[in-house]
């Protein structure tokens, strides 16, 4: 998993609410066994025309945002379907972070198994933003150390994040190998609730 | 643990799971179940074989096919969709080589996960059930906390058997009143996430309660847990009763004899203590609904038969705007019209949301002696294949045909049309559906999909336009 610490560059701005995992890559684009090379599948409903061509009015096909290292969108960004297909195609396209209100449950998980920032932020913070991204420029950066977004006005914008997410994509952690680590503990639940819920573990058949 | 406080059932099944507290509020969850399908279970077992990971609890793990599998009558091990063979291979191989439960091809007890956990008493009240697809929800109606994960937390569960999760706020929704006549469970979370909207359950456990849901039998409690992430939750969930236990006690995974009765009495104290505190409760007085449709590119875009298409975005920032005026747009529909008698090109009766014998039979009863209007491409796939054995017992299947639909073997097929199958309706239709997406381009491309209930559905096919099932009953 790549880490996170600070990173800069293009930010691109995507202004509607509700953008679900099916509009993200829809299922056509994901019918591969494995979890690398969706990048091509990003978007591609919105992405390509019928016949396969860029659509020259998505935002991610016009540059500079066709190397867009963050994006910026409305609420509950990347609801829907579990798919974490959705979490690869944007990571594999390039981007570090989606910066939003408010994000899918699922979704918002599946970003921080791969390395990927689901940044929440006001709704105000994330209109000025999107504002500045138009009017003022395409750069902005997220510095994950500090916990601070810089917008392409100069305006600072702090942010709060747990500490276990925020050390897991500072350090790029293998997750399994951090809990298999406390398998004592998870051997010792599972004897004291076998005697507790015998149903559970006793599985007929 | 002694309990002084009053608990919400949510609270009980929490506290039982945590093994471990990681700070900042995350915990190492237990998970009772785990059950597969081959569209993100392949993945997540070929990373585990990848790592040269065992699977830690084989015994706790369960798997099917049913996202990519075909659903057309005499379907086999391939599909037409592109790349679709090498998940059912890769999934049967890594399945069978961990020595995981599979319900395969031609397996009786085969279905679509969330129809076939709960007949086969896979989860169980008080439980923690996890599965790679957003509508793990759905479960939670027999008292457990379910939720969709994706692959990596699976392969995460599937090595280690816990996951790491923060406790959601608990929230419970109070359904009161008597339904009026046509109206059912899927109405019902229609109208709840029309008025909160599709994250108005976000961040939360939502517990559904009161005297809908008391006096609803499990297949409506199944389609309102459904919707639950469609309303933004974490989970859906509903307190186990006299009806959840008797729906259960069947299974083959469910507990027999003396351990029946010992869970029995265990499940009794689930749930919540008559002082337990939610976050935060709501109540929606059902009485007064009607038969919910949809409109437009999100289940929250949604209204009585009889209501139109609403004239204001519901959220009147710029974003809010936007995101109405595409609706609009893609839907082909204009502020202030009425969507009831829309013309139709497609109806499905099918998905986790609505596939259950009740659900069929409540179709059939619609469907018996009329046809399906010239036009209409009719599709029905029960939920599993015991669904489908049991409503070809009652001659259900023998009223959709001769009503012009076609009656499939169960998968999610045209509610996961980019996989199943790789079918979809045709380019830029209008269809009527019994499932719990609106999103653009979710049946087929361009394709503008309404949701309803099944009875809503099975009365549109026949008239062949967005129809009110008491039009038809008054008709005749």
């Amino acid at each position: 998993m790549k880490k996170f610490t600070r990173e800069t560059g293009i930010g691109a701005v995507m202004m509607l609410d509700n953008v679900d995992t099916d509009q993200i890559i829809p299922g056509h684009m994901m019918m591969k066994v494995g979890t690398q090379g969706f990048g091509d599948g990003l978007f591609a409903n919105w992405r390509y025309k019928a016949d396969g061509s860029n659509n020259p009015d998505f935002v991610l096909n016009r540059p500079p945002f066709d190397e867009a290292l963050f994006l910026v969108a409305g609420h509950n960004f990347g609801c829907g379907s579990s798919r974490e297909h959705a979490v690869w195609a944007i990571r594999d396209f390039g981007i570090r972070a989606i910066i939003a209100p408010s994000f899918g449950a699922i979704f918002m998980r599946n970003c921080y198994n791969n390395g990927l920032l689901p940044l929440v932020l006001p709704e105000e913070e994330v209109a000025a933003l999107s504002k500045a991204l138009t009017e003022q420029g395409a750069e902005m950066s997220i510095d994950l150390e500090d916990m601070r977004v810089v917008s392409p006005d100069g305006r600072v914008t702090g942010f709060t994040l747990s500490d276990i997410d925020r050390q897991r994509l500072l350090g790029g952690l293998d997750q399994i190998g951090v809990t298999l680590l406390r398998d004592d503990k998870i051997e010792e639940y599972q004897r004291l609730d076998h005697l507790r819920r015998p149903w559970v573990y006793d599985v007929p058949g | 643990m002694q309990h002084s406080m009053p608990r919400t059932l949510f609270e009980k099944i929490w506290d039982d799971h945590v093994v471990d507290e990681l700070g900042n509020g995350l915990c190492l969850i237990h998970i009772d179940r785990h059950f597969l399908h081959e569209l993100s279970g392949s993945a997540a077992l070929m990373n585990l074989d990848k790592a040269a990971r065992k699977v830690r609890n084989r015994e706790l793990t369960f798997a099917t096919l049913d996202h990519v599998l075909e659903t057309t009558p005499g379907r086999g091990m391939a599909t037409r969709i592109p790349g679709g063979n090498d998940f059912l291979r890769e999934m049967t191989a890594r399945v069978v080589a961990h020595e995981i439960r599979f319900f395969d091809l031609d397996d009786p007890r085969q279905g679509i996960v969330h129809v076939i956990a709960p007949e086969l008493g896979v989860v169980l009240p008080g439980m923690t059930f996890i599965c790679g697809d957003s509508h793990t929800c759905t479960v939670g109606a027999v008292g457990a906390f379910a939720w969709g994960v994706g692959s990596s937390d699976s392969e995460h569960a599937l090595a280690t058997q816990v996951v790491i999760a923060s406790r959601p706020k608990t929230m419970r929704v109070n359904l009161e009143g008597a339904l009026r006549d046509g109206v059912t469970a899927k109405d019902v979370i229609l109208a709840l996430i029309g008025r909160y909207g599709v994250d108005g359950g976000s961040g939360y456990a939502v517990e559904f309660a009161g005297s809908v849901v008391d006096d609803m039998q499990m297949s409506g409690r199944f389609t309102l847990c459904n919707m639950a992430v469609e309303f933004g939750g974490r989970t859906g969930l509903i307190a186990p009763d006299e009806t959840t236990f008797a729906y259960l006690k069947a299974g083959e995974f469910s507990p027999k004899g003396g351990a029946w009765d010992a869970a029995v009495s265990y499940w009794r104290m689930l749930p919540s203590d008559p002082n337990a505190v939610y976050d935060l409760e709501l109540t929606l007085d059902c009485s007064t609904l009607d038969p919910q449709v949809t409109w437009g590119i999100t289940p929250e875009q949604v209204g009585g038969l009889r209501d139109p298409v609403p004239v204001h975005a519901r959220r009147t920032t710029s974003v809010g705007r936007a995101s109405y005026a595409r609706a609009i747009e893609y839907s082909g529909v204009t502020p202030n019209m009425p969507v009831l008698g829309l013309p139709i090109d497609g109806a499905f009766i099918g998905s986790c949301t609505n596939s259950r014998l009740d659900d069929l039979r409540a179709a059939a009863a619609i469907l018996k002696g009329r046809k399906v209007a010239s036009g209409v491409k009719a599709i029905c796939t029960p939920g599993s294949t015991s669904v489908k054995r049991a409503a070809e017992a009652e001659g259900i299947d023998l009223i959709f045909v001769a009503a012009g639909f076609e009656w499939r073997e169960s998968g999610c097929s045209l509610c996961a049309s980019g996989s199943a199958g790789g079918e979809s309706f045709a380019f830029g239709g209008r269809v009527i559906a019994s499932t719990n997406r609106n999103f653009e381009d979710r049946m087929g491309t361009s394709v503008k999909a309404h949701l309803a209930s099944p009875q809503t559905v099975a009365a549109s096919a026949v008239l062949g336009r967005i129809a009110d099932v008491r039009e038809l009953e008054a008709a005749g």
